[in-house]
C-alpha cells in the first residue's frame, strides 16, 4: 500500500466512524426520556454528521473518482464500511448508549489531538474542528457514566453491565494495521500504543470516580476496519440508505 | 459584470448587513466568520464555519451569493476555510452587547481546554448582571448555546458557549 492509498483509507475510516455513530445517534431523537438530553443528543449527533461530511468530501478528492459526500455515505455496501464494531454496536439502554461513547470519545479525542498536528494538512485541520466538539461531549457523557455507577443499585448494576459487555470492542481501538502504520509514519499520525496507554488511565479514573470496575482484557472482537462487521451494521445501513437506493439521486 | 471596479471594503460593507439565521440580532461580521474577501475576476469570499455540523452553513452561504447578487456582482465563489478554527473568541465587542441586549449571555472570553473539560466560569445574567447563576442544561435551542438559569431574578436564559 503507498502512502495515499494509506491516506485515503485513514480519512475514510474518520468519517465512517463518526458517519456510524452519528447515524445511531440519530436514532434517538425523540426517544429521550427529557427535553435536556434530547437536545444535548441531537447537537452531538449533528457533530458527528458535520464531521463525517468534513472527512468524506476529502475523501473524495483523494480518490479522484467524482464521488461526492453523500455517494460515499448512501451508496456503499456495509462491507465497504471501515469503522470499530463499538461504534456500531446497537443503542440499547441509556447505560449502553453512554459507556459506548465515553469508551468511544476517550479514544477519539485522543486521537484527534495527535492529528492536529500530522503533517497530512486538511487531516490535522478538520481535527483542530472536530477536537473542540468531542472535548465538550465527552465532558458531559462522562458525568452521565459517573452519575449511573454511582447512582442506585439499579443503575450500578446496569452501567457495569454495559461496561462488561462493550469492553470486548475496544482492543479494536488499538490494534495498529497497515494503514495505521503508514499513517503514522508518512504522516506525522497518531501512535496508538501510546495512545492506549493514556486511554486507559483515563477510563481508568472515570470508571473509578463511578465506583464501576475496569475489566480484564480478554477476547477482543475485530474486523470493523476490514469491513468485517457485526450483524448489526447490515440494518442500520438498509435503514439509513433506503431513500438513495430506492430514489437514486434525489435531493430536497 | 459590474461596470465599475469593486472595492474590498464595499463587498465588506454589504456582507456586514447579513443577519446570522440562527441568532438574527448577531450579523455574520459579528460572529467573526468573515475571513477574507478577495476581487480578482470574481469575488471569492472566505467563510470559516462554526461549528462543524451547523445547519446554518449552508444558509449563510447562500444568504452571502444572494446579498452580493443584489448588489450587481454575479460572480461569486464561496471558499470555506477551516483553519484556523472557528472560535467564540472571534464575536466582535459590538456582537457581544448585541447578544446581552437581546437577553443571550455572551462567551466569557478565552475558550480553554480547561474550561471545556471541567466547566465554564460564573456566567452573569443578561437580565440582572448577578452571577448567582447555574446551569440548567448544556444544551438550548442551538447547538451553540446553553440553558442556564438566574437564581437572583429567577429568569431563565441562554448562554452562548465558548468553544
Amino acid at each position: 500500500m503507498n502512502k495515499n492509498d494509506a491516506l485515503l483509507a485513514y480519512v475514510l475510516r474518520l468519517g465512517d466512524n463518526a458517519l456510524i455513530l452519528g447515524q445511531r445517534m440519530v436514532e434517538l431523537v425523540a426517544a429521550y426520556p427529557e427535553l435536556e438530553e434530547e437536545l444535548a443528543n441531537a447537537n452531538f449527533a449533528l457533530d458527528y454528521i458535520g464531521q463525517a461530511r468534513m472527512f468524506y468530501a476529502y475523501a473524495g478528492e483523494l480518490e479522484g473518482n467524482g464521488r461526492s459526500e453523500d455517494d460515499l455515505a448512501f451508496l456503499r455496501d456495509e462491507n465497504e464500511y471501515h469503522n470499530f464494531l463499538l461504534i456500531e454496536q446497537p443503542n440499547g439502554h441509556f447505560g449502553d448508549s453512554i459507556t459506548k461513547l465515553v469508551l468511544f470519545e476517550s479514544f477519539y479525542l485522543l486521537q484527534l489531538e495527535a492529528l492536529v498536528h500530522c503533517s497530512a494538512e486538511r487531516v490535522a485541520e478538520i481535527a483542530a474542528r472536530a477536537e473542540k466538539e468531542i472535548r465538550y461531549h465527552l465532558r458531559h457523557n462522562t458525568q452521565w457514566l459517573v452519575r449511573l455507577g454511582d447512582g442506585t443499585d439499579e443503575s450500578h448494576q446496569r452501567a457495569q453491565g454495559s461496561v462488561d459487555n462493550l469492553w470486548r470492542f475496544t482492543g479494536e481501538l488499538f490494534a495498529a494495521d497497515e494503514v495505521d502504520n503508514i499513517f503514522e509514519n508518512e504522516f506525522d499520525g497518531p501512535e496508538l500504543y501510546s495512545i492506549r496507554g493514556r486511554w486507559r488511565e483515563n477510563v481508568a479514573t472515570v470508571l473509578a470516580e463511578a465506583t464501576l470496575e475496569m475489566p480484564e482484557d480478554e477476547w477482543m472482537a475485530s474486523g470493523g476496519k476490514e469491513g468485517r462487521h457485526s450483524e448489526h451494521l447490515g440494518y442500520m445501513i438498509a435503514e439509513m440508505q433506503y431513500l438513495q437506493r430506492v430514489h437514486p439521486g434525489a435531493t430536497w | 459584470m459590474v461596470a465599475v471596479a469593486l472595492h474590498k471594503q464595499q463587498v465588506l460593507q454589504w456582507l456586514s448587513e447579513i443577519a446570522d439565521p440562527e441568532i438574527p440580532v448577531l450579523t455574520i461580521a459579528d460572529l467573526g466568520i468573515i475571513r477574507d474577501v478577495k476581487i480578482g475576476d470574481g469575488v471569492v469570499v472566505e467563510l470559516t464555519p462554526t461549528y462543524s455540523g451547523c445547519p446554518a452553513t449552508e444558509v449563510i452561504e447562500q444568504s452571502v451569493v444572494d446579498a452580493l447578487a443584489r448588489q450587481g456582482v454575479e460572480d461569486v465563489t464561496i471558499k470555506r476555510v477551516l483553519s484556523p478554527p472557528w472560535t467564540t473568541d472571534w464575536i466582535s465587542e459590538e456582537g457581544r452587547t448585541k447578544l446581552r441586549n437581546y437577553g443571550i449571555a455572551p462567551p466569557v472570553e478565552g475558550g480553554t481546554k480547561r474550561e471545556l473539560l471541567h466547566g465554564e466560569r460564573r456566567i452573569a445574567c443578561p437580565r440582572c448582571e448577578s452571577t448567582d447563576t447555574s446551569v440548567v442544561s448544556e444544551f438550548g435551542s442551538t447547538a451553540c448555546k446553553a440553558s442556564y438559569k438566574c437564581n437572583e431574578c429567577l429568569e431563565p436564559f441562554e448562554y452562548f458557549k465558548c468553544i
